[in-house]
């Protein structure tokens, strides 16, 4: 992206404009993700910098949003730190309990989507699969049908046989909304894999079970962790599901933002946003270790 | 193995005559035709668990849900007599006697299992104000005498509109196309012909029109900031591109509900941008323009929320052209536009056609954006379908409108397939 020695003036003009356009860009992206992150810590009840911030006054800053991510919804009774006080929070805190659905509705939903995903993939990239093109259409289209229609068409389904408002409903639609992300990123793993690895295990005397267990999968595991990341972070992140399907008791982080941005939009949600960004970017880095981890492994070197 | 052994050992063989045989003698084409179809059945097993719960839970159900669309039964069931005489009716003038006759009579039946209402509900979804008069109608039913259709009219004079009983004629249909016409605006008149609905009911069209245009827009726009972003970053040595690409893919990564938030933070009546803006004298504090809860926040928030999905295809299709093509032209004395335009530009069509289809897709399905940032001017299809499902209760109406929004994205989704291919959809 150098300026060479010759260019015109027109040209000169043009690569500061565009690189002023690419920054803009970047910008527009980034910022409004991390504006989140200060006004989290605001004194006050609004979704802006007060004056007070702006001079970095630390009276202008607190941790009460944060604090009522905790005590929402508790009795108030005990005395913060306390024993009785933790359980209380655990039990009833709106949040914390959101919290604990959100992990076991999106890690149960991650292991269907995981196991069902990968075995399938491994069926699809084999040379023989039958009407490829159509079944990974089809097993790719949960991700391409607008939410709105899968939820309803769930809703009235799980309802016919008893399972809307349950766990098993919600997980079970958020396997589904999950599946295609490890569809793609094992079939893509799986493009630079060696098949003849699978011949040489079997012509050395392994069984089927041996094959995949100590060849296949030692080797696929990389895009079998990056796309059950992708089908976690979909479940973490669903809330038109969620709202069809479950019921108050199965309600989930995004669900209580939902709310919370309808009905009382206080900065707690701006606290709540910062802890997920928080995550996120864990998930990001985790993702790229991978990607770095399969390219050495490949013999890419980067850097 | 023992095949190719066995094939070398014929090979060798003075003058074979017959098929080649494998070694348990069955004909070398035939084994080999017998081994490829176990290895077809071995790699269909393997993915028939996934596909039959897909087809349980994702498939048939969304064929459940679309059946509603074309027409319900319970006009049909609870008017079995009614439904049965105005099969013969021609809809040219008001039914005869035996209609009303077979009406007052199936009222009469219905009454009994309590199911006026549910008639009613269900005809008041395509004729406004039949629940309050088949409630009423089968209250009295008991008592009217013939000639039951002076009877009828007498009581009310909306029994003698032909138009109530074109309505009742195609929801006692097993298949009528009366949801469908609802959702484009249009119903059933008098006669039983096609005819609009009035001006201040018609809605649907207009949302669909402002979907996909929003849709284009969107896309559009993510093209013309996207490009150059994936360009640049295609471009820069990889360390400096690596940390750029954050930009891209922390958005990407975060929660939707999380940068919905912010945009409401950002752009709200006192949010950080007319704070901002106001400070520096740029907007009037009196007269502040609305930013969110309209079509304006909407697209905002689309934009911000799709564009990594632009960026990431354009990216990894620039990272595969070699810059020696741009150097050819430029050295065959090309100005830096035309080898860009004519050499560079269509090696990148491929990412633009998954970058853009894949955001059009995204987009036109789109309901939680335009749910919590669209107020009343920015609401969507989606929203629509959602509107139907839980509030009015239409199901019908809402099976119909998501039937239509499902065929526009497969034959998108079957675009991409065709221009893209399925297998070169890339995550992250």
């Amino acid at each position: 992206m150098h300026l060479p020695s010759y260019a015109t003036p027109l040209e000169r003009v043009w690569h500061y404009v565009f690189l002023t356009l690419c920054g803009a860009t970047l910008l527009f992206l980034i910022v409004p993700v991390l504006v989140v992150v200060p006004l989290s810590f605001n004194v006050e009840p609004y979704f802006s910098f007060t004056k007070g911030m702006l001079t970095l006054d630390p009276k202008a800053y607190s941790l009460k949003w944060y604090a009522d991510i905790l005590d929402n919804g508790t009795s108030g009774r005990y005395a913060s730190g306390s024993w009785d006080w933790f359980k209380d929070v655990w039990n009833n805190a709106q949040w914390v309990i959101a919290m604990k659905n959100s992990f076991f509705i999106g890690i149960i939903a991650t292991m269907v989507a995981t196991v069902l995903g990968t075995i399938a993939a491994v069926g699809l990239s084999s040379p023989n699969m039958p009407y490829r093109t159509l079944i990974t259409s089809l097993l790719i289209s949960p991700m391409i049908v607008p939410v709105v229609i899968t939820a309803t068409g769930a809703y009235f389904f799980l309802a016919k046989i008893g399972l809307v408002k349950t766990y098993v409903g919600v997980i079970l639609t958020h396997a589904m909304l999950g599946i295609p992300f490890v569809i793609i990123t094992v079939t893509a793993t799986l493009q630079s894999f060696d098949r003849n690895l699978i011949r040489a295990a079997e012509s050395l005397g392994a069984n089927w079970y041996t094959t995949f267990f100590k060849v296949v999968l030692s080797l696929i595991i990389p895009g079998m962790v990056s796309g059950a990341l992708f089908a976690f972070v979909t479940s973490f992140d669903e809330v038109v599901a969620v709202l069809f399907i479950a019921d108050i008791e199965q309600r989930t982080i995004p669900r209580q933002m939902w709310s919370g941005i309808r009905e009382q939009i206080s900065p707690t949600i701006l606290a709540v946003a910062t802890i997920l960004i928080a995550i996120s970017i864990m998930l990001l880095s985790t993702i790229e270790m991978l990607r770095r981890r399969s390219e050495r492994l490949r013999g890419i070197t980067t850097t | 193995m023992t095949m190719v052994a066995e094939f070398a050992a014929t090979a060798k063989a003075p003058a074979p005559t017959g098929p080649i045989l494998a070694a348990d003698g069955v004909p070398l084409d035939k084994k080999l035709a017998q081994v490829t179809r176990r290895a077809r059945i071995n790699a269909f097993l393997l993915v028939a668990p996934l596909l039959a719960f897909l087809l349980v839970f994702f498939v048939a159900p969304i064929f459940l849900m679309l059946r509603l669309s074309t027409g319900d039964t319970v006009v049909s069931t609870e008017l079995p007599r009614t439904a049965a005489a105005l099969r013969s009716w021609d809809q040219k003038a008001l039914p005869d006697e035996p209609v009303y006759a077979a009406l007052v009579a199936d009222l009469k039946d219905a009454r009994e299992r309590q199911a006026t209402g549910k008639i009613g509900a269900q005809i008041n979804y395509v004729y406004s104000g039949a629940r309050s008069l088949f409630v009423s109608a089968g209250r009295s039913a008991g008592s009217i005498d013939a000639p039951y259709k002076q009877a009828l009219i007498d009581k009310d004079p909306l029994w003698g509109d032909p138009t109530l009983w074109v309505m009742i004629k195609t929801t006692s249909q097993t298949t009528s196309p009366i949801n469908y016409l609802n959702a484009v605006d249009r119903t059933l008149g008098p006669t039983g012909a096609v005819a609009q609905v009035p001006e201040d009911q018609r809605i649907h069209v207009t949302i669909f029109i402002r979907t996909l245009w929003l849709s284009f827009i969107v896309t559009l726009l993510c093209m013309a900031f996207g490009y150059p972003v994936a360009y640049l970053l295609s471009h820069l040595p990889l360390r400096t591109s690596n940390l750029l690409m954050i930009c891209v893919l922390l958005p990407f990564w975060t929660a939707l509900l999380v940068r919905i938030t912010a945009w409401i933070a950002l752009l709200q009546n006192d949010g950080v941008v007319l704070s901002t803006a106001v400070a520096l004298g740029i907007v009037d504090p009196a007269n502040r323009p609305q930013l969110v809860y309209n079509l304006i926040g909407t697209l905002v928030a689309m934009v911000h929320v799709l564009m990594p999905s632009m960026i990431l295809p354009l990216y990894s299709v620039m990272k595969t052209i070699p810059p020696t093509y741009v150097r050819a032209a430029r050295s065959l004395g090309a100005t830096s536009f035309t080898a860009f335009w004519r050499v560079y530009f269509p090696q990148t069509l491929p990412g633009i056609a998954a970058g853009g289809l894949l955001v059009f897709i995204l987009s036109v399905g789109y309901y939680i954006t335009p749910a919590l940032l669209g107020g009343q001017s920015g609401v969507l299809i989606s929203n629509f379908i959602e509107l139907h499902v839980s509030k009015t209760l239409n199901w019908g109406l809402a099976a119909a409108l998501a039937g239509l929004l499902l065929v526009a994205i497969l034959i998108l989704y079957w675009l991409f397939n065709k221009i893209v291919g399925i297998d070169r959809l890339k995550m992250g």
